[in-house]
């Protein structure tokens, strides 16, 4: 979508491109509660959504929102909510549910420092290992990244396609330099945006398994009040959805819910390179800092050094074989990321100890400057 | 003769609660209450969360939900703000709604969204084996207050009245009539509505305080709880320890889906 | 109004289903005219004839087990 340029053009904040992306995914469901720095989106769609018949809700606490928006999916609505580290932590055992009884949702995280309260109004990519394994079991989960306020826009709207095929919550990460960074945003006109809406069951009542075992893993759930009257579970459950102690199909259950973002994973990861083919030295970055990485990239080819970057914008499932790939060519990896080494640690996995892998980590609440990349690239070379 | 097996999911029976426990009679005073009151199976949403109570959706034959600890009632909020023409009835217990879920409770309260609550209180924790709850009476034992509870107790339909509940009633499973009444004046109310429904757990709370037999939980109830007319005419020496039975309040006032629709209207029309 | 007397009149048919009963009691202690009984742990219908239809009994049930027609 970012190189269709026949698009509007509109300056708007990053969390505001995520209320803009969610409105034309179809979402009309937001319930939230207010947390630093992310609260413009829900602002902004208190705005918009009663003047067209979308539903808003200022709940009690982020626990509160995170259930409302799954019992409102039951009923058919696309449904959102966003928070920041605290609440994200809060909001974690009702995702698992979501994960569950698998009920499409959109959880935006705008990151800010932690642990704790930490740093409201500073940038962090401290929720990465967060959003992969904040709820407690095994399960699959899918998680976006955006590092401008148009991959704002587009991811939001790609979180809710992901929802609603595979029937799970998705996250999607930003930092509070992308939340809260104003710039061009283009939108492109709307018959050109792809959206995807849940499967209908196509038995009738009497039929119905929402948790029938299919090819694909996915379920089929219909929304509460179409005539399918059937039971939802954070239980481990069989296909009628009632809550089972059989081994066997609590085995299957949980194997299913993580095979299901894995057998599509193909589907679901996406990745975006600049100047990898001839490089030698990889960076591997999301989130505001991919935007440092680049410029160093450009920087270090300026001084006659082939350095390429990796940018994933899906970090979870993590691209091993994309990252793999990037290692057998690489003489070295470089990870600079607002945290300790949370994904460095990831990409040393998937790179086999094929190269170094060098951890840049902040956790200041300053961004990374492009400088400080191009320092680590010439200490390394 | 009223029949059950219309709206029950007969092969989940026979259910999971113990012999004696009150869960099941009131399960049957719901099923009762909704026929009367003719809404829709389909239309119907059961929400409940986590403990004995909150398995009641499982034997019913509606869209039924059950979520985590504590929080069917901003499930169910989501519900009911998400399709309003949805009946919602939350099944909740006493430590789901007023430890766990306190906040919600009241918040829902507050907001008066038309969700039918009804809280079956059985002063204890019985799922997980027995531990004292927000509403198990002082000097009670409980697998967690074993030399006797020294916290005192919540008085439940009064949170919920002081929260702004626009139907709060208190029922118990001995006068089983008044049960299926107060739930049926609960589905009918537009706004928030609660019902704190006593209810016996002989095995987690009745063998502990000397009441381990069905029977003498039901006569505890018979003896304490009292009907409202019955209750205004006994002194405050009578009513010690004793509970009032019946509708403790009803008002009309705005309801929240009611008053999001009007102000999408506003909007979309500039009145 | 004639019809109905006539229907209250006719004798009570109390089923309980066994595999439901629970045993509790409840039923057979709180019923008016001790027309239950309890036998090898369930409850079981002694003197129907004594029935006044109260349905106590079948409300008070935890257990679904018993009706009275």
């Amino acid at each position: 979508m970012s190189n269709d340029h026949s698009g509007r053009i509109r300056m708007m904040q990053g969390n505001e491109a995520c209320a803009e992306g969610a409105l034309v995914a179809g979402c009309r469901f937001f319930a939230g509660y207010p947390i630093t720095p992310s609260t413009e989106v829900a602002e902004h769609l208190s705005v918009k959504f009663p003047k067209i018949g979308g539903r808003f809700i200022q709940m009690e606490d982020e626990i509160a929102a995170m259930g409302a928006i799954i019992g409102a999916s039951l009923t058919g609505m696309k449904s959102l909510t966003a928070t920041s580290g605290p609440g994200f932590s809060l909001k974690q055992e009702n995702i698992g549910y979501a994960c569950m009884a698998e009920v499409p949702c959109v959880i935006i995280n705008v990151m800010r420092g932690g642990p704790s309260t930490g740093m409201p109004t500073l940038p962090a990519q401290m929720d990465v290992q967060q959003a992969r394994w904040g709820t407690h079991g095994d399960h699959g989960i899918i998680v976006l990244s955006a590092s401008s306020a148009q991959e704002s826009y587009e991811q939001t709207i790609r979180a809710f396609n992901l929802a609603e095929k595979y029937m799970t919550p998705v996250i999607l990460l930003l930092d509070e330099i992308v939340g809260h960074t104003t710039e061009k945003v283009i939108i492109p006109d709307e018959s050109k945006i792809e959206i995807v809406n849940r499967r209908k069951p196509a038995e009738k009542p009497k039929d119905y398994l929402p948790y029938r075992e299919t090819e694909d893993c996915i379920p089929t759930l219909a929304p509460f009040g179409t005539g399918y009257r059937y039971n939802v579970t954070g239980l481990c459950h069989n296909e009628t959805g009632f809550p089972t102690n059989d081994n066997k199909i609590i085995g299957k259950l949980v194997h299913r819910l993580v095979k299901k973002i894995v057998m599509h994973a193909d589907d679901i990861i996406e990745v975006k390179k600049t100047m990898l083919d001839d490089a030698e030295i990889g960076i591997f970055a999301y989130g505001s800092v991919s935007r440092s990485a680049r410029s160093a990239v450009l920087k270090c080819r300026e001084m006659g050094i082939k350095a390429g970057l990796l940018e994933p914008k899906v970090l979870w499932p993590f691209p091993k074989k994309e990252v793999l790939a990037m290692a057998r060519k690489v003489k070295a990896i470089i990870v600079p990321e607002l945290n300790m080494g949370q994904m460095a640690r990831e990409v040393e996995l998937a790179s086999r100890c094929a190269v170094p892998v060098h951890k840049l980590g902040r956790v200041d609440g300053n961004p990374i400057d492009p400088r400080e990349i191009v320092d680590m690239i010439k200490g390394v070379v | 003769m009223f029949n059950y097996l219309e709206y029950i999911r007969e092969k989940n029976f026979p259910h999971i609660w113990c012999a004696g426990c009150g869960d099941g009679i009131v399960l049957k005073a719901i099923l009762r209450a909704i026929e009367k009151s003719g809404i829709s199976l389909d239309e119907t949403v059961m929400v409940s969360g986590i403990g004995c109570s909150s398995r009641t959706p499982g034997y019913v034959d509606m869209n039924t939900l059950h979520t985590t600890h504590g929080r069917a009632i901003p499930f169910a909020t989501g519900v009911k703000h998400g399709n309003p023409k949805l009946n919602v009835i939350v099944i909740t217990g006493d430590g789901d709604a007023t430890a766990i879920g306190g906040n919600h409770l009241i918040h829902a309260a507050r907001r008066n969204i038309d969700i039918t609550v009804l809280l079956y209180n059985n002063y204890i924790y019985g799922m997980t084996g027995g531990q004292c709850s927000p509403t198990t009476p002082t000097g009670s034992r409980a697998a967690t207050a074993p030399f006797g509870n020294i916290e005192p107790p919540f008085n439940t339909s009064g949170l919920a009245i002081a929260a702004g509940a626009s139907f709060v009633a208190r029922a118990d499973v001995y006068n089983v009539a008044n049960c299926e009444k107060m739930i049926a004046m609960a589905l009918a109310k537009k706004g928030f509505s609660l019902v704190e429904i006593l209810t016996p757990c002989p095995t987690a709370f009745g063998r502990r305080n000397k009441m381990a037999s069905p029977v003498k939980l039901m006569e505890w109830l018979r003896d304490n709880a009292v009907p409202a007319a019955k209750w205004k005419k006994m002194t405050e020496e009578e009513r010690r320890g004793r509970m009032e039975t019946g509708v403790l309040m009803d008002v009309d006032k705005p309801e929240y889906t009611a008053e999001y629709e009007k102000l999408v209207t506003s909007l979309r029309t500039g009145k | 109004m004639a019809e109905e007397q006539s229907a209250s009149k006719k004798p009570a048919v109390i089923r309980i289903k066994l595999e439901w009963c629970k045993g509790c009691e409840i039923c057979v202690a709180f019923c008016p005219k001790k027309v239950l009984v309890m036998e090898g742990g369930k409850a079981k219908v002694e003197n129907p004839g004594d029935c006044i239809k109260c349905m106590l009994c079948e409300l008070r049930c935890p257990d679904f087990a018993i009706t009275v027609e």
